[in-house]
């Protein structure tokens, strides 16, 4: 950004920073919003502690002429609403880029960050250059890295704003986050119209504060001298694009494919989608929250016996409670849709932070062999047509389904054009429609292990429903030769099922033909494709876990790199399962954080110069 | 056509032992879907892990024999998505009231429109004869290696705890006034629950038939009247509630059944029908197939970058 001349700007990323529960959520919305409007296509994430109130948490905005899914380590513009934040992101703001700080917080020693950790007291302290650092010292940091410092005592300025537009102290405080925005576009040269309209719209139901907010902004605006040589500019308009996140986009997805029941537990990060329908009860789903993930998961399956389209949400410690009843959902051959959102384990490990490390329990959760299928998806547009997949898949088969989505989707929201809603149909499986007295539910004449199916209740039938093995209308049975049956029965459906999906939906690529191929699961995909444009490498997207695509034909004579967020490669160890391939290199994270394009581009750059080892631990992040 | 009593029964034969008190709890069972003329076929009747649980197998219903401790959220998962059918969960006292127990409370708060048979025979039947969580702190039955060292809970004071609005007790050679109790139970508009005494033959050798037999006795034919009004003054609840732990605690010479507790709060669907446009008219499984689409577009309406 240096140099005279306005710089025509491609990619802009705005970091906000401060303390959870202040919010810079509210604020990170809002510049979202206004550059969206402006045309831009906007991706925001979300890093945050496992606490309520005060510890460190920050957004990072991305605005694109493209469509992109992934972040970078360095932005162009931090704002920094506490000392803390100032503290935690040396080294994090591009050369060129800019810093606005409050000059109270430089004036802080490190020691009296009330929320900072010894951890990272410890290594700030040591960066810093020792002692108990004062923060000047961070600001000379980022001044000799070539950023440039704005000083902007966003607190008083708020204060001050305020009340020169009639607002009490304690309203005029709660306008800071605008106040951020508003300095930062102001700064920026970004039309003031913008952030108007987004202020009236995200306080449409109060006037009277959108009224403050709107006010507050072009005061700041009146008062910000925009930078010489950067002009961030509307490229057009919205038309008909949406911004949202991934666990609405699998809510919606699963509303598409005709979702009647949901029940839940709380769990980060995996609560969102069953609040969410809460809340929208146009959504038609009955949403219980129950007393653990045990009643969860079986109120779901009786609701779904009972034939209404069920699906549950959690994340690994919920998951674990559900397994048993997992095993009942397929022996019974029930429809159930699980998404499960991955954090970071084991046991509660860090409940805000992603991770892919529940792959080898999706696949192996529950005792005994049962038909289930395992996908996983890789973006919001993902989200939301493989929920309504799982869902349709879950009721042709009658199995249940698996879908794994993590932290880092559920709490990435993104500009994006609107769902094809028109492109999901509910699959209403294969149903008996002249079923009169005892009715064999589990038929052996079953094509592709499917027996065609009433729910119970269903008026002049009956049969029973038993999680011992069974006979064909569901009486319990320790028969060899039926058990056999029933067995072998069941286990076809993997093969109809994969026959049914056919090879496009398991996995997708990308430049098949180079000699090195990436290969991903899950969120990953993203960053990969950013990170390797211009590199002579391919990708595959490995949709499908269970059942697993058959690669081998495209694997054949290729250098393989896996690309994962757990640290034993569990992905890798299903390859080699499957394909007998084991990839030559395997870049793994595990830190909770979301991989960087700088990073991971460094980890491709290494594999193809030869200097990478065949194990990479990827450790970026704040 | 008619409905005969022998609709309601399967063509399989029990396998309990005999003299177990499970053939009478589905004798009566049976009795009173009959009497109210439920038809079978709507009718679903949900049970755990244990001898018990084999209960559903010996009805011509739906019968959903779940896993160990269970299935009460079968049961509301079945009753939510498909309101106009009727609903009867059963546990083992093992199961409803140790492994399960969780859900014992959870389903109490939300009062859904079930029936809820708890078969209280003191021990684990189907593991052997261990101490279930009913069994008296100290008792050893004979399958016992040494005395019981936990207490026993009490599914009265229990269910009253975690706001059932029925509440009885029944026992299993009662069949006449267990019936009836079931029909008063199924007729409840909210969940109601029967604490049955069961006896084992098998394992629990301390309460058999004949100990009860000259114990048990019918509180409301004494008099005790259970109904208890939505709105009450402060001194009519404490002389309520004193009356019910009177009753739901005596234990011995004399071993109250009947009806405890009858009270009137708004049933778990219609709480939901509150904030769910229709419900139940509109429940998942009830509902006419369609509209699914444009319940997603609504939704996808208000995540419109430009509104
Ligand atoms: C999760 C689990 N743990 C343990 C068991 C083993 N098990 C089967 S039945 C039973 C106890 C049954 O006792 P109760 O519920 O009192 O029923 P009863 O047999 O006495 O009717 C147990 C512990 C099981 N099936 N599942
Ligand atoms: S063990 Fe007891 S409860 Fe089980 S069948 Fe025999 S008598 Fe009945
Ligand atoms: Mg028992």
């Amino acid at each position: 950004m240096n140099g005279m001349e306005p710089q025509v700007i491609d990619d802009f990323t705005w970091r906000v920073g401060g303390p959870q529960g202040g919010g810079i959520e509210t604020a990170a919305t809002l510049f979202a919003q206004v550059l969206a409007r402006g045309g831009w296509w906007v991706g925001a994430r979300r890093e945050y502690h496992s606490n309520i109130m005060g510890r460190h948490s920050y957004l990072d905005v991305r605005a694109a002429r493209r469509p992109t899914r992934a972040f970078f380590e360095r932005v162009d513009l931090l704002a920094a609403l506490d000392a803390e934040t100032l503290a935690r992101h040396l080294d994090e703001v591009k050369p060129g880029g800019v810093l606005v700080y409050d000059p109270d917080a430089a004036r802080m020693p490190l020691s009296k960050l009330p929320m900072l950790d010894g951890a990272a007291y410890k290594r700030i302290a040591a960066a810093l250059g020792g002692g108990d650092p004062v923060l000047e010292r961070a600001l000379e940091r980022y001044r000799e890295s070539d950023v440039r410092l704005v000083s902007l005592a966003l607190e008083p300025l708020a204060r001050e704003v305020g009340e020169a537009v009639g607002a009490d102290a304690i309203t005029a405080k709660k306008t800071l986050n605008t106040v951020a925005v508003a300095a930062s576009l102001a700064l920026l040269g970004y039309p003031l119209e913008f952030l108007d309209a987004a202020l009236a719209d995200q306080f449409a139901a109060k006037p009277k504060v959108a009224e403050l907010n709107r006010k507050v902004a072009a005061e700041v605006y009146r008062r910000v001298e925009p930078l010489a040589d950067v002009a961030l500019e509307p490229i057009g308009s919205p038309g008909e694009r949406i911004y949202i996140n991934g666990s609405h986009a699998s809510a919606m997805g699963k509303v598409a494919a005709g979702l009647g029941f949901m029940s839940y537990y709380p769990i980060t990060p995996a609560t969102d989608e069953p609040f969410y329908l809460e809340a929208h009860p146009e959504s038609g789903v009955v949403v219980v929250q129950v007393e653990d993930e045990l009643a969860a998961v079986n109120m779901a399956i009786g609701a779904s016996m009972a034939g209404a389209r069920a699906a549950l949400t959690t994340s690994g410690p919920g998951f674990a409670l559900m397994t048993e009843a997992l095993g009942f959902a397929g022996l019974t051959e029930t429809p159930l849709v699980v998404s499960l959102y991955q954090r970071g384990g084991p046991s509660t490990g860090l409940p805000t932070r992603t991770e892919q490390g529940d792959l080898r329990f999706a696949l192996g959760a529950g005792h005994g062999d049962y038909p289930r299928a395992v996908l996983a998806s890789a973006s919001v547009e993902d989200a939301f047509a493989d929920a309504a997949l799982a869902m349709n898949l879950a009721a042709r088969f009658q199995l249940p389904v698996v879908h794994l989505m993590d932290k880092y989707l559920a709490s990435t929201t993104r500009v994006i054009e609107p769902f094809d809603t028109g492109t999901v149909v509910p699959d209403p499986g294969v149903v008996a429609t002249d079923a009169k007295g005892v009715f064999p539910r589990f038929s052996l004449a079953a094509e592709g292990g499917v027996s065609p199916r009433i729910p119970v209740g269903t008026p002049g039938a009956g049969y029973w429903i038993t999680s011992d093995e069974h006979d064909e209308i569901g009486h319990i049975t320790e028969d060899p030769e039926l058990r056999d049956a029933m067995m072998e029965k069941r286990a076809a459906k993997i093969e109809a099922l994969r026959k049914w999906l056919g090879p496009e939906e398991m996995y997708r690529t990308h430049k098949p033909e180079a000699g090195t191929l990436v290969l991903g699961w899950g969120s990953t995909e993203g960053v990969t494709l950013e990170a390797m444009e211009g590199l002579d490498m391919g990708y595959v997207q490995v949709r499908f876990l269970l059942p697993f695509p058959d690669l081998e034909a495209l694997l054949e004579g290729k250098r393989l790199v896996v690309l994962e967020y757990n640290q034993s490669g569990q992905f890798a160890h299903l390859l080699a399962q499957e394909t007998g391939r084991k990839p030559d290199h395997l870049i793994v994270k595990y830190n909770g954080r979301p991989m960087t394009i700088e990073e991971v581009r460094a980890a491709f750059e290494a594999v193809l110069s030869g200097e990478a080892e065949a194990y990479t631990v990827l450790r970026a992040g704040v | 056509m008619e409905l005969k009593l022998a609709d309601y029964k399967s063509d399989l034969a029990p396998d309990w032992c005999p003299g177990c008190g499970d053939y009478g709890i589905l004798s009566a069972l049976q009795t009173a879907l009959y009497k109210l003329g439920i038809e079978p076929s709507r009718a679903v009747l949900v049970s755990g892990i244990g001898c018990s649980a084999k209960t559903v197998h010996y009805a011509a219903t739906y019968g959903i024999h779940t896993l160990h401790g269970r299935p009460l959220p079968v049961a509301q998962g079945v009753k939510l998505a498909n309101p106009e059918l009727t609903v009867v969960a059963m546990a083992g006292d093992g199961d409803g009231m140790g492994i399960g127990a969780g859900h014992f409370v959870g389903v109490g708060r939300r009062n859904p429109d079930l029936l809820y048979l708890i078969f209280n025979n003191e021990v684990y039947g189907m593991t052997k004869g261990q101490a279930s969580p009913t069994l008296e702190l100290g008792a050893q039955p004979k399958s016992l290696a040494r005395p019981n060292l936990q207490s026993k809970v009490n599914p009265l004071m229990l269910a009253f705890a975690s706001g059932f609005t029925f509440i009885a007790r029944g026992y299993a050679y009662d069949v006449k006034n267990l019936a009836r109790l079931m029909q008063q139970g199924i007729e409840h508009k909210g969940l109601a629950m029967i604490d049955i005494l069961q006896p084992c033959p098998t394992y629990n050798n301390l309460h058999t038939r004949e100990w009860f037999a000259p114990r048990v006795y019918d509180i409301n034919a004494e008099g005790y009247d259970p109904r208890v009004p939505r709105e009450m003054s402060d001194a009519e609840r404490a002389e309520r509630m004193a009356r019910f732990t009177l009753k739901a605690t005596e234990w011995g010479e004399r071993i109250p059944t009947g009806v405890f507790w009858h009270a009137d709060l708004p049933s778990f669907e219609e709480r939901l029908g509150t904030f769910l446009p229709g419900y139940p008219k509109t429940a998942p499984s009830t509902r006419p197939p369609g509209g699914e689409s444009e319940r997603a577009r609504a939704l996808m309406r208000g995540h419109r970058v430009a509104k």
